[in-house]
């Protein structure tokens, strides 16, 4: 490889960079949607997936399409956004949450839950499940919220795929589920419906974590995978909200690979499982 | 020192190599390793902690925007990416890339992008192809590529793709790779 083309890849990473950052300028002041601290190593990847699928030749191009047509805006932030999500995913995580913090709201009178970045829902109807099969879901307040009105619509529905049950059956079962996971939802062809009294009282809304406030104060806040998106200053201005939106004694939960790294607040925090990343806000 | 970080993806055998090349490893190794090794769902579970009884370096589940700092030994988590973001690490969930996740091809590109030729990437034993394009990236940028040699992998794929699209790569057996990289520093 001669030094040549080592210029040219080097080159051709300084314009993309300049793509980029007219890109997340031009969407940011036609659609208000602020991508501009995001991590840029993912984004970077999600964006060029985006011109391959697209069959664009360049980023000038997709910040064409997307300034000129709204209707191309929605279809990005679902791809920019990343919904990946899945039924009790890291079953630890859950059998945690069962164990460790159960117990401290089983004392409360009554308790409100915020899921912040609920993609399309799975992670609430796992909540569900957990807290029915304690006793606890009458006296849950649960509001999911997430950046994406159409990854919202979706969750309010609450009909996933039935080849996925499979895989959420298993994690039911290793994440403490003391039932039948097929109890939960109904099987018809190819999709399983949600059984709906799961979600009927949730509060669904959008809300974005790069520029809106908190809304109310929460016992539980489940923010899991959505974090590792943002870049150190972004992070640091979201678990800073978290924190302010947590209840004293109240319990936060992270993604497995996420930690209270970025956060203005971590001595503020008790870890309840530190693998799991279970913190309570001690003060 | 010319390099500042070391990149390395396994597969099916995986396990075994990284027991013998850690152990090549002294306790003052100074540049840090990245590694990503699929196959396992549960990799860091069930085998990092076999794997601990064979290194003099510590080794780690990196978090999120965890910083990249010598004498560490860095694991990709279970079922995220691993990439490097300047002088950090991040992880994603974004799609499966070569049909898993974490992905070496995710992790070396990244590393191209951040640190151009100072990354060193290490491609050992493994079924498929995962790892070439990202290889091809570390040498496109000037970087050094090293790909155990085919012959002594317990799975070749992976080595043989990666020579494929990267001919000028140093190939080297199994043994003589951790002594190559302590060299480097
Ligand atoms: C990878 S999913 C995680 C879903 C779920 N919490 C889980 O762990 O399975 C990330 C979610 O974060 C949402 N998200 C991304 N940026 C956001 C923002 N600025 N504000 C609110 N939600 C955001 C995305 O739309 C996506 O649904």
């Amino acid at each position: 490889m001669g030094e040549g083309s080592e210029a040219d890849s080097a080159r051709q990473q300084e314009v993309e960079a300049v793509e980029v950052r007219l890109l997340l300028e031009g969407i940011r002041s036609l659609y208000g949607y602020d991508f501009r601290d995001y991590a840029p190593a993912s984004l970077g990847r999600r964006l060029r997936k985006i011109l391959e699928e697209e069959g664009l030749p360049s980023l000038s191009r997709l910040l064409e399409m997307i300034l000129h047509d709204p209707a191309q805006m929605g279809r990005f932030l679902i791809a920019l956004a990343v919904p990946t999500t899945a039924m009790f995913r890291d079953p630890g995580f859950f059998l945690a949450l069962r164990q460790k913090a159960v117990p401290l709201l089983k004392d409360l009178p009554f308790f409100r839950v915020w899921h912040a970045g609920c993609s399309t829902g799975e992670e609430v109807y796992s909540l569900a499940i957990l807290l029915e099969e304690e006793g606890l879901l009458p006296k849950a307040r649960r509001y999911a919220t997430d950046l994406s009105q159409e990854v919202i619509d979706k969750a309010k529905e609450g009909i996933f795929a039935a080849k996925a049950m499979q895989a959420y059956t298993n994690n039911y079962a290793r994440s403490g589920g003391h039932g039948s996971f097929s109890h939960y939802y109904t099987a018809k062809h190819d999709l399983a419906i949600m059984r709906p009294d799961l979600a009927r009282e949730v509060v669904w809304a959008t809300h974005n974590l790069v520029s809106d406030g908190s809304f109310n104060e929460f016992n539980l806040i489940l923010c899991r995978n959505v974090m590792i998106y943002f870049n150190p200053k972004l992070q640091e201005r979201v678990h800073h909200l978290l924190y302010d939106s947590l209840a004293m004694g109240g319990v936060l939960g992270l993604g497995r690979g996420e930690s209270l790294l970025g956060s203005p607040h971590a001595d503020c925090y008790r870890a309840l499982d530190v693998s799991e990343k279970i913190f309570v806000k001690v003060k | 020192m010319r390099y500042r970080l070391v990149v390395m993806g396994a597969s099916l055998g995986g396990l075994n190599a990284m027991q013998v090349l850690l152990k090549s490893l002294p306790k003052d190794f100074a540049l840090p390793l990245a590694v990503v090794q699929h196959r396992d769902k549960d990799f860091v579970d069930t085998a990092l902690p076999a794997l601990r009884a064979h290194s003099l370096l510590p080794l780690r589940e990196v978090d999120d925007k965890q910083a990249i700092e010598p004498g560490w030994v860095d694991f990709a988590p279970n079922d995220y990416h691993l990439l490097v973001d300047g002088d950090h690490y991040a992880l994603s969930v974004d799609e499966l890339v070569n049909l898993a996740r974490p992905a070496v091809d995710v992790l070396f590109i990244s590393a191209a992008e951040a640190l151009g030729p100072e990354v060193v990437g290490v491609i050992l034993t493994g079924t498929g192809v995962d790892g070439a394009q990202g290889l091809q990236a570390i040498a496109a940028r000037g970087g050094l590529a090293l790909v155990q040699d085919p012959a002594t992998a317990e799975a070749p794929g992976m080595p043989s793709a990666a020579l494929a699209c990267v001919p000028q790569a140093v190939v080297l057996p199994l043994e003589g790779i951790g002594p190559f990289l302590a060299r480097l520093t």
